[in-house]
């Protein structure tokens, strides 16, 4: 039982993770209808960064933590000015090989900058014992992590809708060109999105290095992780994020805890492929193409 | 382009091709031209899946894996020979192109390129962890060579010349394909799904069609990698390599026939240029598919090509 619980617990806390990079994704899906390939490079960015203020510069650990997302969100509104502004016929199949693009072009300059060696970054509280829950263990990284992204879903939620900002994104996310109309300044909610969905990417990167250490190929993975939980939840609904991810973490856990870690990425693969074919609007998507 | 025109271009490279064999002696450079045949197979496979279908993949290693290691596992762990793996490997891509084609096709846009890249990360895990059979990380050694009857087929001019024979039968059964009835029921489906679908066309078995002959056509390349160079890891089948192929079809220009021979070219020479670009490579990929899907969405061929057509009317004006 205390095997069990232990699975499911590591399961929630990475799963809480994927949850926070679907968010990333919903985020500016829902208002631009994109899918950034480049995702999951703000999630290494995001942990090389604060690896490099933190340990490397010795800045204090919410500093460095800050400074980090902040830069790594700056990225995003450069990603959005430089590679997706300027396109003009905004297809598919081109918006997707411009992030492929960048994703490759982000990891190739990490590579540069990091090298190829992984790095371990300090938990947010070093010294505490893990606390025990029914003889399973759970690290206080765990907790920091479920408070962070509770904290952050709360907040993303509130600001969806109690703000006057996240209203207008909510109407750009429906009907960009009749938002435009009624003077919401869509250009802006766009590079909002960007840099929203980047940072939230940063704040998984910094938050999941304590556990899994971090490379410059992290990214990929993570992404793709982060997709599934997305497609798994239902694209575009924010509670579903957090649910897919979990749900996806769990999986995995237990997958890896009673088979073999070899297994661990094809989960992942699986799940999506059953999804994409069982129920491709997820567990709490609509099931029409209306999103709202 | 004509019937006729297309012809003379075949039979100019099909000269070229005999010329180069006949004077090229130097073993490094027939490697090149080599690699460049092995890749120019895989862009022309991919570009008929994203240029005409418009179906993405940015798995498209998997089947070139599948059929570099489907030989290398018949020919050393069961001592097939070479000829008789071949159709096995062929059909088996054919037969995973179509049965993984037919439900991951039913989507589109993001959706089939999250579900290709996953294929292709899946397949290089099978690789990588299945030691046993693939040799793990460390890779498979001690492929025997292609043996054509009495004739060895090596890194070198025979080589060369099976290479550049399937690569210019490929270019023409492209070429004829893109012209047919099929090649017009892909374009439309390219264009515009519904409208394909409206005007009679099953677009659910055309798309899964070319999915799996993109995919036989990238299992061969690998069968012809995996007898040429007697050696395979999974390195060579990992998501980079599916980037690569992607910026081959890329920087050709998408729909075009030609421009896979070009991208391939390109793709294949880059690194031999630049010799600081080993550290350099994931960046310039990246950079390029940036660059060249902002500015040239039609990739370098139409994109000269149509320059070279407005500087041409700007003359006439003149």
């Amino acid at each position: 039982m205390s095997e069990f619980l232990q699975f499911f617990l590591t399961g929630v806390t990475t799963g809480a993770i994927y949850g926070l990079i679907a968010l990333g994704f919903n985020v500016l899906y829902n208002a631009t209808d994109l899918i950034n390939f480049a995702q999951g490079e703000w999630v290494m960015l995001g942990g090389l960064g604060f690896y490099t203020l933190s340990v490397a510069l010795g800045w204090p650990l919410v500093a460095a933590f800050a400074i980090a997302v902040v830069l790594v969100a700056v990225l995003g509104l450069c990603l959005e000015r430089i590679a997706l502004r300027p396109v003009k016929k905004p297809e598919p199949i081109t918006l997707i090989i411009i992030t492929v693009g960048a994703s490759i072009f982000l990891r190739g300059v990490a590579m540069r900058l990091w090298g190829k060696d992984p790095y371990s970054v300090p938990a947010l509280t070093a010294s505490v014992k893990p606390v025990r829950v029914l003889g399973a263990a759970l690290m206080p990284q765990s907790l920091w992590i479920l408070g962070i992204v509770v904290a952050l879903m709360t907040g993303l939620h509130l600001f969806a809708k109690r703000t006057l900002s996240g209203k207008a994104m909510e109407a750009c996310a429906i009907h960009r060109h009749a938002a435009w109309i009624l003077g919401i300044p869509s250009e802006r909610m766009v590079l909002l999105a960007f840099g929203l969905s980047a940072a939230l990417g940063a704040v998984g990167g910094v938050i999941i290095a304590p556990i899994t250490m971090c490379s410059y190929d992290m990214g990929t993975m993570l992404g793709l992780k982060g997709f599934c939980a997305a497609m798994l939840g239902g694209l575009g609904s924010h509670w579903g994020a957090a649910l897919g991810g979990v749900v996806l973490g769990v999986l995995e856990s237990l997958g890896v805890g009673y088979f073999s870690s070899g297994i661990k990425d094809a989960i992942a693969f699986l799940v999506l492929l059953i999804i994409l074919m069982v129920r491709p609007s997820g567990l709490l998507g609509a099931s029409a193409v209306k999103r709202f | 382009m004509g019937f006729e025109k297309r012809l003379w271009s075949t039979a100019a490279l099909a000269v070229g091709v005999v010329a180069v064999g006949f004077w090229v002696h130097n073993p490094y450079t027939l490697q090149l031209l080599i690699v460049i045949g092995i890749h120019t197979l895989l862009a022309l496979g991919l570009n008929m899946l994203m240029g005409y279908a418009g179906q993405i993949s940015l798995g498209h290693a998997a089947f070139f894996g599948l059929g570099a290691y489907g030989t290398g596992i018949l020919t050393t762990h069961f001592q097939w020979s070479p000829l008789a793996a071949l159709p096995v490997v062929l059909g088996a891509a054919c037969l995973v192109g179509y049965l993984i084609g037919r439900p991951v096709l039913r989507l589109s846009g993001y959706y089939l390129a999250m579900g290709t890249l996953g294929l292709g990360i899946i397949a290089h895990v099978i690789f990588r962890e299945w030691d046993t059979y693939t040799g793990g990380a460390s890779g498979l050694v001690g492929i025997p060579p292609l043996a054509l009857g009495f004739i060895t087929v090596e890194l070198g001019r025979s080589g060369f010349y099976t290479v550049w024979a399937t690569v210019v039968l490929f270019l023409v059964l492209c070429a004829r394909v893109v012209d047919s009835r099929v090649g017009w029921a892909l374009r439309a489906l390219g264009d515009s799904e519904g409208g394909a679908a409206a005007s009679g066309i099953h677009t659910a078995h055309f798309k899964a069609v070319m999915f799996s002959f993109s995919a036989l056509m990238a299992a061969l390349a690998g069968y012809l990698y995996a007898h040429l160079l007697g050696f395979i890891s999974p390195s060579s089948f990992d998501f980079l390599m599916s980037i690569r192929m992607v910026t081959m079809v890329v920087i050709g220009g998408m729909a075009s026939i030609w421009g896979s021979l070009l991208g391939a070219s390109v793709i294949t020479l880059l690194p031999e240029w630049l010799h600081v670009f080993c550290d350099y490579e994931m960046m310039v990929y990246g950079l390029i598919l940036m660059v060249v899907m902002i500015f040239l969405p039609q990739g370098l061929t139409r994109g000269v090509l149509d320059a070279v057509q407005r500087a041409r009317s700007r003359a006439h004006q003149l």
